[in-house]
C-alpha cells in the first residue's frame, strides 16, 4: 500500500494555489500513515477552517471538517467516545494558535491521544493573506500593510509548555524529516504535536519578497538549524542568528495520556 | 429527585453514553451527577474548557455512534450556537439541555426565565430547524430527557431540552419506569451516498469507524457529502431538506396536554408557569378554564390551537416578554393576551385569575 490509496480520488484535483506546501504535509502525513500500518476503517481525520483544514476532504477514511479553530475539542469528543480511532487532526497557524489557541493548549494539557499536524504558513490563507498569530515581525500582509507590529507564537514551545508528550518542527522542505516525525507522533501515546512550515506564494511569499514558490522553501532550508545545534551553541554561548528556525524532535516524553488505544 | 439530576437519569436510561460540558449556574448538577454516574456505567464524562469544546466533543462523540449530550444555560448557550449550526448542517444527533435563567449576558445566573425559546429556534445562523422540548415537572425532566434522545436519532438533529431554572431545582417525587422506549438511529444502506436522504428526508447514519469512509463538512455538500458551495442547486435543495424533514412531521412530533378543550379562555403554556395554570385549575373546578400546555414548542404544533374550537381568548404565562405568545399569534385569530412575568419569580394563581377576570 502506498500513500495514494489514501487518498479520494474522485475529490481531485485539490484546491490548493501551485506551489503551495501543503499538498506536501499531506504527503508526508500519508506516508506515515501507511508506514505505521493505520487501517483507513479505523482513522479519522478532523479539521477546523482553513487551507490546512480542507485536507481531509481528499482523504478516503471517515473525516470531519469542523467550525474555525474548534477541530481539536470536535476530535476529543471522537477519541474519547472510541479510542479505538486513530484521530489525526490538520489544522493551521490561524485555526490553531488565534481562534482555536484555548483548545490547543487544553487538548496538550490533557495530553489526549491525537496526532495533530499544523500547516503553518504565516498567513490567513483561505481569507487572502491577514496576518496570523505566527506572522513574523515586520512581516507584510493585508491586515498588516506596514509590517506586522505583534510578537509571534512559538507553536512547539507553546505545546511543549502545555504538556504534549510530543513535539517536533520541520519544514516543506525536509520531507523525510518531517515524514519520520509524523510516524513518530503515530506512534507516542498522548498528544503528538508536529508543526510543518510551508510556504505559501500567494498569500505570504508574495507580499514578502519571495518570488518564486521555492524562494521560501529555500529560506526553511537556509535558516532552519536542528535542535541540538541549537542547543550545543547555546552551551557554548554562541549567538543563535535572528530568524533561525528550531527544527527537530523538541519533546517526547511520558505524561499521562487520555483516550489511549486500548 | 431534582430536575437537573431526573434531566441527567432520564438521559441514562436512554443510552446516553458521553457526556460534555462547563460548569454553569443553575444546570451544573446535570454535569456533577453524570461526572459520577457515566463512568461506573462505561460511558465517558469530559470537562471541556468552554461551551464552545462542549458542543464540539458531543458532535464527534455523535458521530462515533455515541447518544452524547451536554447541558448548559444562557451564556454557555450563546457560545454554543455555531456549532450548533454545524449539527444542523451536519445532520449530528445530539442533545443540548438549556436550564433556562434570567438574561441578557450574565444577567440572573440563579433565577429562572423562558427567555431563549427563540435563541434555541434561530440562534445560529442560516436556514435550519430543530426540535425542541419543554418539562413542566422533574417526572417530565427524566422523560423527555430520554425521548430527546429519540427525536435526535429520528430526525438526525440537534435536540433541545428547554426547561428552566425552577424545574430544574425544583424536587419532587418521580416513578421511573423499568425502561423507556427507545428508536434507533437508521443505518445508511450498503453502497448508499452517505447523504442521500430516504422517503423520510433522513439519510441513514453513516457512524465513524464503520468502514463508510464519510467526509463530513460544514460547507454546502452534495449526497456523497462533497463540499459543493458555489452551487445554488445544491444549496437549496440542502437547505430546504434540511427544514423540511422536521417541519412537514411537525403534527407527527407534536406532544402537548389538553385540559377542558369547550373552554372560551384558554392559557398555553410550556415549563413551570404550567404549574400557576393548573392551580388555578384546581381551584375552578368548572371547566370552564382552558389549558393547553405544550412538551414540544419547536417544531411548532399549531393544530393543537385548534383543540379549543370556543376559544375567545389565548392567554400566555411567559418568563419572558412574549416569546412563544409571538408564535401562537402568527397561528390563529383568536386574541392572544401576553402574559409575562420575569425577573425570576413564577406567575401567582392570583394574577392568572386577574388576567382572566380582566376578560370576564
Amino acid at each position: 500500500m502506498t500513500y495514494t490509496d489514501w487518498l479520494r480520488a474522485d475529490r481531485l484535483p485539490h484546491i490548493y494555489c501551485a506551489g503551495c506546501g501543503n499538498g506536501t504535509v499531506i504527503n508526508c502525513t500519508l506516508n506515515a500513515v501507511v508506514q505505521a500500518g493505520l487501517k483507513k476503517e479505523e482513522t479519522v481525520f478532523v479539521s477546523g477552517i482553513g487551507c490546512s483544514s480542507r485536507a481531509p476532504g481528499y482523504i478516503v477514511t471517515d473525516s470531519l471538517h469542523t467550525t474555525h479553530g474548534r477541530a481539536l475539542a470536535f476530535a476529543t469528543g471522537i477519541k474519547m467516545a472510541n479510542p479505538a480511532l486513530s484521530v489525526i487532526v490538520f489544522t493551521g497557524d490561524g485555526d490553531l494558535a488565534a481562534i482555536g489557541g484555548n483548545h490547543f493548549i487544553h487538548a496538550c494539557r490533557r495530553n489526549i491521544d491525537l496526532t495533530v499536524v499544523c500547516m503553518n504558513n504565516m498567513i490567513y490563507g483561505m481569507t487572502g493573506g491577514q496576518g496570523s498569530p505566527t506572522t513574523p515581525r515586520m512581516a507584510l500582509s493585508t491586515t498588516t500593510p506596514y509590517g506586522s507590529a505583534e510578537p509571534a507564537f512559538d507553536l512547539c514551545e507553546l505545546a511543549i509548555a502545555a504538556g504534549a508528550n510530543y513535539v517536533s518542527r520541520w519544514t516543506s522542505y525536509h520531507v523525510k524529516e518531517l515524514t519520520r516525525a509524523i510516524l513518530a507522533g503515530l506512534r507516542t501515546p498522548g498528544l503528538s504535536f508536529i508543526e510543518a512550515m510551508v510556504q505559501c506564494p500567494t498569500n505570504f511569499g508574495r507580499r514578502n519578497r519571495y518570488r518564486q514558490p521555492l524562494d521560501q522553501v529555500e529560506y526553511f532550508k537556509a535558516h532552519g538549524m536542528l535542535v541540538e545545534k541549537v542547543r550545543r551553541m547555546q552551551e557554548e554561548g554562541r549567538e543563535i542568528p535572528p530568524d533561525t528556525i528550531v527544527l527537530g524532535e523538541l519533546a517526547r516524553r511520558n505524561r499521562p495520556a487520555m483516550g489511549v488505544k486500548p | 429527585m431534582q430536575g437537573n439530576v431526573a434531566c441527567a437519569e432520564g438521559a441514562l436510561a436512554a443510552g446516553c453514553s458521553f457526556f460534555a460540558g462547563y460548569p454553569i449556574t443553575p444546570s451544573t448538577e446535570i454535569a456533577e451527577h453524570m461526572a459520577a454516574r457515566l463512568p461506573k456505567k462505561g460511558g465517558v464524562f469530559i470537562q471541556m474548557e468552554d461551551e464552545l469544546a462542549s458542543i464540539a466533543a458531543v458532535i464527534g462523540a455523535a458521530w462515533t455512534g455515541a447518544r452524547a449530550m451536554t447541558a448548559t444555560s444562557g451564556p454557555g448557550f450563546s457560545l454554543m450556537m455555531e456549532n450548533i449550526g454545524f449539527a444542523a448542517m451536519t445532520e449530528t444527533p445530539c442533545v443540548i439541555v438549556n436550564i433556562q435563567r434570567g438574561g441578557p449576558s450574565t444577567g440572573q445566573p440563579t433565577m429562572s426565565a423562558q427567555a431563549d425559546m427563540m435563541q434555541c429556534r434561530f440562534g445560529s445562523h442560516g436556514d435550519y430547524s430543530i426540535i425542541a422540548l419543554s418539562p413542566a415537572s422533574v417526572q417530565e425532566m427524566y422523560e423527555l430527557s430520554a425521548e430527546a434522545f429519540n427525536l435526535a436519532d429520528r430526525f438526525r438533529v440537534p435536540v433541545f431540552l428547554m426547561a428552566d431554572e425552577i424545574i430544574g431545582h425544583l424536587r419532587e417525587r418521580i416513578e421511573i419506569p423499568d425502561s423507556v422506549p427507545k428508536t434507533e438511529r437508521k443505518p445508511l444502506p450498503p453502497g448508499e451516498l452517505p447523504f442521500h436522504p430516504g422517503d423520510d428526508l433522513v439519510p441513514g447514519f453513516p457512524r465513524f469507524g464503520a468502514g463508510h469512509g464519510v467526509h463530513v463538512t460544514g460547507l454546502t455538500h452534495d449526497e456523497r457529502g462533497y463540499p459543493c458551495a458555489t452551487n445554488p442547486r445544491v444549496h437549496e435543495e440542502l437547505v430546504r431538506r434540511l427544514v423540511e424533514k422536521v417541519e412537514s412531521k411537525r403534527h407527527e412530533i407534536a406532544d402537548y396536554r389538553v385540559t377542558n378543550p369547550d373552554a372560551e379562555l384558554v392559557f398555553v403554556t410550556y415549563g413551570s408557569p404550567a404549574r400557576s395554570v393548573e392551580q388555578v385549575l384546581h381551584d375552578n373546578p368548572e371547566k370552564t378554564i382552558g389549558h393547553l400546555r405544550f412538551r414540544i414548542v419547536w417544531p411548532f404544533p399549531e393544530n393543537a390551537l385548534r383543540e379549543f374550537p370556543n376559544a375567545r381568548a389565548f392567554l400566555v404565562p411567559e418568563q419572558n416578554l412574549g416569546q412563544m405568545a409571538r408564535e401562537i399569534e402568527r397561528h390563529t385569530t383568536v386574541p392572544v393576551i401576553r402574559l409575562p412575568r420575569f425577573g425570576g419569580a413564577l406567575h401567582t394563581p392570583e394574577e392568572l385569575v386577574a388576567a382572566l377576570e380582566a376578560l370576564a
